[in-house]
C-alpha cells in the first residue's frame, strides 16, 4: 500500500487521488496544507477543505542540471496554477527540459504517480504527483 | 530621536578559511572597524553581532573573547542573508530608541561548499528532483522566468549582469574574484538551473564585516571628516501573495522596505548615486532594479543592455562585485554592502569609486523572506 508523498496529497479507499487545498471562506484564497488563520484577511475558523483541481497552466519553472548528489537531473521544476485556483509546485514531466519546449501558460494536468522508484527507510514506496503537458 | 551615523567600517578580504573559527573571523572584522573609528572595544556600550551558521552558539559573546571582555550587552540575531542587515538596523535602532551613543555591529559567516536550499528530507522520502526543485539557484531560477513571462527578459540579458558584477569585481581586492568573466564564458559556463548558469549563482565564501554606530552627539565629539549618515533604515517581512507557498517573493517585501526607506531619507530612487543589492543570482538582480525603482516595471533588461547600472553609468549596481563576484558569506553581506557603500561616499574606492558619490542604498534579502534596506549619505 503506497504512501502519500505530502500530507496534502490525499489518497481515498475508492476513486483517484488527489490534492487538498484549504479555502478561506471570506476571501477565497487558496492555500496548500491547513491552518486556521488566513494570512491574508486574518479571518480565524473559517477555513473549508478542498479538492484541487487538476488542471492548470505553467506559471514559471526552471530546468534543473545541478541539484543534491544522487538525485537524477535534469528536470524541470515547476510552478503550476490551478483552474479552479491555488498554486502548487513540482516536476512537469514529459516534456523536454528545453526552454524552446517549454512555454508559459502552456496547459498542463496534475497526474498521479509513483514517486520515482523512492522508498523511504521502512521500504515503503510512495505516490507523488507529477504535470504533465496536456 | 537622534541622527545615527557611520563612523567605523570595514570588511575582511572574502575567502575561504576552513583552518579558521567563525567568533574568529568576526574578531578580525570587528578591529578593523574599531581602528577605522579611532576607537577601541571599551568605548562600545553595545554588541549587535549576525550569523546563520552558529545562530544558537552566542557568537557575538565568542567574540568579544577574542577582543575585549567588557560585559556589554549582546544581542546575536539571524534572519537568513538579511542577518547582517538585520545586527546593523538593530544597532541603528538602539541609538535613535536613545538607549547609546557608540555601538558595534559584526556580520560574519563561515560557508560550505555546495548547493544551498532543498526540500529537506523530512518525513517519508527526498523531495527533491519529485516536487521541483528548492535548490536555491532554482528558486531564483523560477523568480527570473516569472520576469520572463511578463516582459520577455532573456537568457542572455541575465547572464549580462554577471558579466558587469565580475568586471567590477576586477577593481576590488577585497573581493573572492578578479576574473573578468566575457559573454559567451558565462553563458557557456556549466548550467545549474536555467537560466543561471555556474557564474550566475552568488559564490559561498567566508567573510566578515562590521561598523561602528554612533549617535549624532558622538559623532560631533569624534569628528565628522569621515562619517556617513544613515538617513533610513528599513526592514520588512514578506507581506501576503497568493503564490508565496510555492514561491518565496522577494519582490512585494524589497518594494515595501524601499517606499518607507525612500520615505524616511526623503529622496527617490533618481537621487541614488550607487546602490549594492542583492545579488545572490543573477536572475534576482534584475528583479531589483525596477524593485528599487531604479527603472519602470518592465525595463530592467534595458538597464542592463544600455549599461546604465555599470560603473559610469546612470546609477551603478554592485560595483563592488556583488554577491556574485565578491561573494556571498551571508550573515556578512548586510554589512559588507555597507561597508561597500561607505567606501564610496568617503571617496576611498580607488579605481572602482563612484564619481561624486553623495547617496547610496544597500539592500538585501532574506528568504523566507525578509529584507533590509538602508541609504547613507556623505556627510562632508
Ligand atoms: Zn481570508
Amino acid at each position: 500500500m503506497a504512501l502519500p508523498v505530502v500530507e496534502y496529497l490525499k489518497i481515498p479507499d475508492e476513486g483517484e487521488p488527489y490534492l487538498e487545498g484549504h479555502k478561506c471562506e471570506d476571501c477565497a484564497s487558496i492555500f496548500i496544507g491547513s491552518r486556521n488563520v488566513c494570512p491574508k484577511c486574518f479571518s480565524r475558523d473559517k477555513m473549508e477543505k478542498i479538492q484541487l483541481g487538476n488542471k492548470g497552466k505553467l506559471y514559471s519553472y526552471s530546468i534543473v542540471f545541478r541539484s543534491f548528489p544522487g538525485i537524477e537531473v535534469p528536470y524541470i521544476s515547476a510552478i503550476v496554477d490551478l483552474d479552479e485556483g491555488g498554486t502548487i509546485k513540482g516536476n512537469l514531466i514529459d516534456c523536454e527540459p528545453d526552454p524552446e519546449k517549454i512555454k508559459f501558460d502552456m496547459p498542463v494536468e496534475v497526474v498521479f504517480d509513483d514517486a520515482l522508484g523512492r522508498k523511504d527507510a521502512e521500504g515503503n514506496s510512495y505516490i507523488s504527483y507529477f504535470f504533465k503537458p496536456i | 530621536m537622534s541622527d545615527v551615523y557611520v563612523i567605523g567600517v570595514d570588511m575582511i578580504k572574502f575567502g575561504r578559511f576552513p583552518e579558521r573559527t567563525v567568533p574568529n573571523l568576526g574578531a578580525e572584522a570587528a578591529l578593523m572597524a574599531l581602528d577605522d573609528a579611532g576607537l577601541t572595544i571599551e568605548d562600545m556600550q553595545a554588541l549587535y553581532c549576525g550569523n546563520l551558521g552558529q545562530a544558537n552558539a552566542m557568537v557575538g559573546q565568542r567574540i568579544l573573547q577574542e577582543i575585549g571582555q567588557t560585559g556589554m550587552p549582546v544581542v546575536n540575531c539571524s534572519n537568513a542573508c538579511a542577518t547582517g542587515a538585520t545586527a546593523f538596523r538593530e544597532a541603528w535602532t538602539s541609538i535613535r530608541a536613545g538607549l547609546f551613543d557608540v555601538v558595534l555591529a559584526v556580520g560574519v559567516e563561515q560557508m560550505g561548499k555546495g548547493l544551498l536550499g532543498g526540500t529537506g528530507a523530512g518525513k517519508g522520502i527526498p523531495k527533491e528532483g519529485l516536487l521541483g526543485s528548492g535548490t536555491m539557484p532554482a528558486v531564483f531560477a523560477e523568480a527570473g522566468m516569472e520576469h520572463s513571462r511578463k516582459y520577455g527578459t532573456t537568457f542572455e540579458q541575465f547572464a549580462k549582469i554577471s558579466v558587469k558584477n565580475h568586471h567590477h569585481s576586477t577593481m576590488n581586492p577585497k573581493a573572492m574574484y578578479q576574473i573578468e568573466t566575457p559573454l559567451e564564458e558565462v553563458m557557456n559556463a556549466e548550467m545549474i538551473s536555467y537560466p543561471n548558469s555556474k557564474l550566475m549563482c552568488s559564490v559561498n565564501v567566508d567573510g566578515s564585516a562590521a561598523a561602528v554606530l554612533v549617535s549624532e552627539k558622538k559623532a560631533k565629539e569624534l569628528g565628522m571628516a569621515r562619517a556617513v549618515k544613515v538617513r533610513a533604515s528599513a526592514l520588512t517581512s514578506d507581506p501576503y501573495q497568493e503564490r508565496d507557498l510555492v514561491m518565496p517573493d522577494v519582490n512585494t517585501c524589497t518594494r515595501k522596505a524601499a517606499k518607507e526607506a525612500y520615505e524616511m531619507a526623503g529622496v527617490g530612487p533618481e537621487d541614488i548615486d550607487l546602490v549594492e543589492l542583492h545579488d545572490c543570482f543573477a536572475t534576482a538582480e534584475m528583479l531589483h532594479y525596477e524593485n528599487l525603482g531604479l527603472c519602470e516595471d518592465g525595463e530592467a533588461g534595458k538597464m542592463i543592455d544600455e549599461g546604465e547600472v555599470a560603473l559610469g553609468g546612470k546609477v551603478p549596481v554592485n560595483v563592488s562585485g556583488g554577491l556574485l563576484s565578491k561573494g556571498h558569506p551571508l550573515g556578512a553581506t548586510g554589512i559588507a554592502n555597507i561597508y561597500e557603500v561607505c567606501t564610496h561616499l568617503r571617496g576611498e574606492a580607488g579605481e572602482r569609486q563612484v564619481e561624486g558619490a553623495k547617496l547610496g542604498l544597500t539592500h538585501v534579502i532574506g528568504l523566507g523572506s525578509a529584507c533590509g534596506i538602508h541609504i547613507l549619505e556623505k556627510v562632508n
